[in-house]
């Protein structure tokens, strides 16, 4: 008779190290957002959904995305090319150089968007070339936002990426090169797909960062109704009027939202370990 | 000559790569370019490739010099030691990028990279992605990949490296097989000498940047022009000194002795086989039994040096200790950058291969 044995594991530590993991997701994380939407459970869908399509409400999830998405872009590109020159190239401040990458993370974000503020209104260093130049104002409008999201998303993309170029082989590359490819195509045929899983992981993180950061927006985005208000800002607001059905109705929307970009990327994650796993 | 290197040279930082290398390799050849790790054999492939630049010297193919042409230009097929597949891509799509670079009308590259599929035995694989693929057979889309463009060489470094040891034997014959059918000029680089013995037609040996001798396998295996060579090529032992043996002269001083297994032959006294030769053996002590899966490496302490010689799994059994008549039929003898055969005098009248 077989008896079903459990699998005896030879390093031990399962149990203390899972149940060590679930307690802490739980308290810091589950359970919190399971209040999130227990609160908002509280209140009637029509209530809900009257509260989430007011026309201020809209408009500001429709400037925290967009914003959001243009910076996660942005990121996505210069991130690449940042983590590229970090990675192929060796110059002097190269440690110097990696080391203030993480700044964003570091920096106290209000500090981030006072200092952009300044330097970017009509009078600011950077502000006024645009001003003058172009007649293109940066803060206090949507692009100042991005701009300030920009900043605090960058880290995520350069880090994400930057392992990932360091462990690539560079036979693939030679390979290519001996069959004919050049540069470009070396780059869009090869290397982009290498990466685009680390790429995208790195894009999603930024694009999420970027629709809930709220403490350096605030100073830079004006909040003009209509404008320039984001949505982490209409929440605190209908907060500090003790509006909370409300202010966690619109907090729901962005809980699903993130949870939404988060699914998609973990879905690339798993597709692309598959192919590289052998079990496409 | 199809691949001709005339006088090349090649430094990293302090450390030289190839001095002064000159060689050529005859069209339809296949040639293993052999030598120990950090030799510079790799070096002197990537050169060939146009994936390093050499310091000075040149590089000519079919009759061209192609210093200054870059490599996807020279007309080579390239082979990765870790076959350096594309991920991302499928078997197909692997095979097929080269023709599609090039611009190729679809229905031909189709055509083209079907046959080799089955030119390399991976029908029905042609979806599948290198990580669903055993060591060989990514191997053989490596292959089938630097076989697209049609070159004219092809160029492999260490083909087999990443493999285990029983497919390696059969991808071994497969390869010389393959080369011999689409009868392509190749070169490849090892560092294994059974592997270059077994695959090439001639065998070039690199060794600290140098060119140390080159020929067919078996020429270099009984002719090594070299005290390198003769060490490096079949197993042997290596002796500062050899003094007291019969039928040889005492070398001399800072001469080494090079013996290899074959050249001596290890009996028991009342063996009447060996019965002529007693009077030019020396006798020994059995010291070290080694089982070398085919036979027995035995190690015979005899006049104060071990030798050491393979013994047939089919003769007698011997112990640790036991007495033993050894003779050494011949020896190779290196002097300075010389290397001279000395055969034992005594055995001038007996036909040796007989026994």
């Amino acid at each position: 008779m077989m008896n079903k044995k459990a699998y005896k594991r030879i390093i031990p530590g399962f149990g203390l190290s899972f149940g060590i993991t679930l307690l802490y997701l739980g308290f810091i994380v589950i359970i919190p957002l399971c209040s999130l939407v227990i609160f908002t459970a509280g209140i009637s869908p029509g209530v809900f959904l009257e509260t989430v399509t007011r026309p201020r409400v809209l408009s500001s999830y429709m400037v925290s995305f967009s914003t959001a998405l243009a910076a996660a872009v942005v990121d996505a590109v210069m991130g690449v090319i940042i983590a590229w020159v970090l990675v192929r190239y060796q110059f002097p401040g190269k440690k110097l150089m990696n080391g203030i990458i993480e700044l964003p993370f570091a920096l106290p974000t209000a500090v981030a968007g006072i200092s952009l503020t300044h330097l970017t209104t009509d009078k600011g260093w950077i502000g006024k070339m645009f001003h003058d130049a172009f007649g293109i104002d940066i803060a206090y409008t949507r692009l100042g936002i991005t701009v300030a999201l920009v900043f605090i998303g960058i880290p995520f993309v350069v880090r994400s990426v930057e392992p990932v170029l360091e462990k690539m082989d560079r036979g693939v590359e030679e390979a290519a090169d001996m069959l004919g490819a050049g540069r470009t195509k070396i780059f869009f045929d090869i290397i982009l797909p290498e990466i685009a899983p680390a790429l995208f992981s790195g894009f999603s993180l930024s694009f999420a960062r970027g629709l809930g950061e709220y403490g350096s927006v605030v100073f830079i985005a004006g909040n003009k109704p209509y404008e320039t208000e984001i949505a982490p800002l209409m929440i605190l607001s209908q907060l500090q009027e003790y509006d909370y059905t409300s202010a966690t109705a619109i907090a729901l929307v962005m809980l699903i939202a993130a949870f939404i970009i988060l699914l998609i990327n973990s879905y690339i994650q798993s597709r692309s370990a598959k192919i590289t796993g052998g079990m496409a | 000559m199809y691949v001709e290197m005339k006088n090349i040279s090649k430094s990293f930082a302090d450390c030289k790569a190839c001095d002064d290398i000159s060689f050529g390799i005859e069209q339809g050849k296949l040639v293993a370019l052999l030598g120990p790790s950090g030799s510079g054999k790799t070096t002197l492939l990537r050169m060939i490739a146009g994936l390093e630049i050499q310091d000075g010297g040149d590089i000519l193919i079919d009759g061209r010099v192609v210093n200054d042409v870059p490599g996807k230009d020279r007309e080579i097929g390239f082979v990765f030691q870790n076959y350096a597949l594309f991920r991302y891509m499928t078997v197909y799509d692997n095979i097929a990028y080269g023709l599609k670079i090039k611009k190729v009308p679809a229905k031909q590259i189709r055509e083209t990279v079907m046959e080799l599929i089955g030119l390399v035995g991976l029908s029905g694989m042609e979806k599948r992605y290198p990580a669903q693929l055993s060591g060989g057979q990514k191997q053989r889309v490596a292959f089938a990949r630097a076989l697209a463009l049609k070159p004219k060489l092809l160029l492999l470094d260490e083909p087999f490296a990443a493999i285990d040891a029983k497919v390696r034997k059969e991808l071994r014959n497969w390869l010389k097989d393959m080369i011999s059918r689409v009868g392509i000029t190749s070169i490849f680089v090892t560092h294994d000498q059974d592997e270059a013995v077994e695959v090439a037609d001639d065998i070039l040996i690199i060794n600290e940047g140098r060119l140390e001798q080159i020929g067919r396998p078996l020429d270099i295996y009984k002719h090594p022009n070299t005290p390198f060579v003769a060490q490096f090529i079949g197993s042997s032992v290596v002796l500062d000194s050899f003094t007291g043996f019969k039928g040889f002269d005492e070398v001399k001083n800072d001469s080494k002795v090079v013996i290899r297994p074959e050249f001596v032959e290890a009996f028991k006294g009342d063996n009447p086989r060996f019965n002529k030769l007693i009077s030019a053996a020396e006798k020994g002590t059995l010291r070290n039994i080694q089982f070398r899966g085919n036979c027995l490496e035995i190690s015979l302490e005899v006049n104060g040096v071990i030798l050491s010689t393979n013994r047939s799994l089919e003769r007698r059994p011997v112990r640790i200790g036991d007495e033993m008549y050894v003779i050494v039929y011949r020896i190779y003898v290196i002097n300075n950058e010389e290397t001279a055969v000395h055969k034992n005098v005594l055995l001038k009248d007996i036909n040796v291969e007989m026994l």
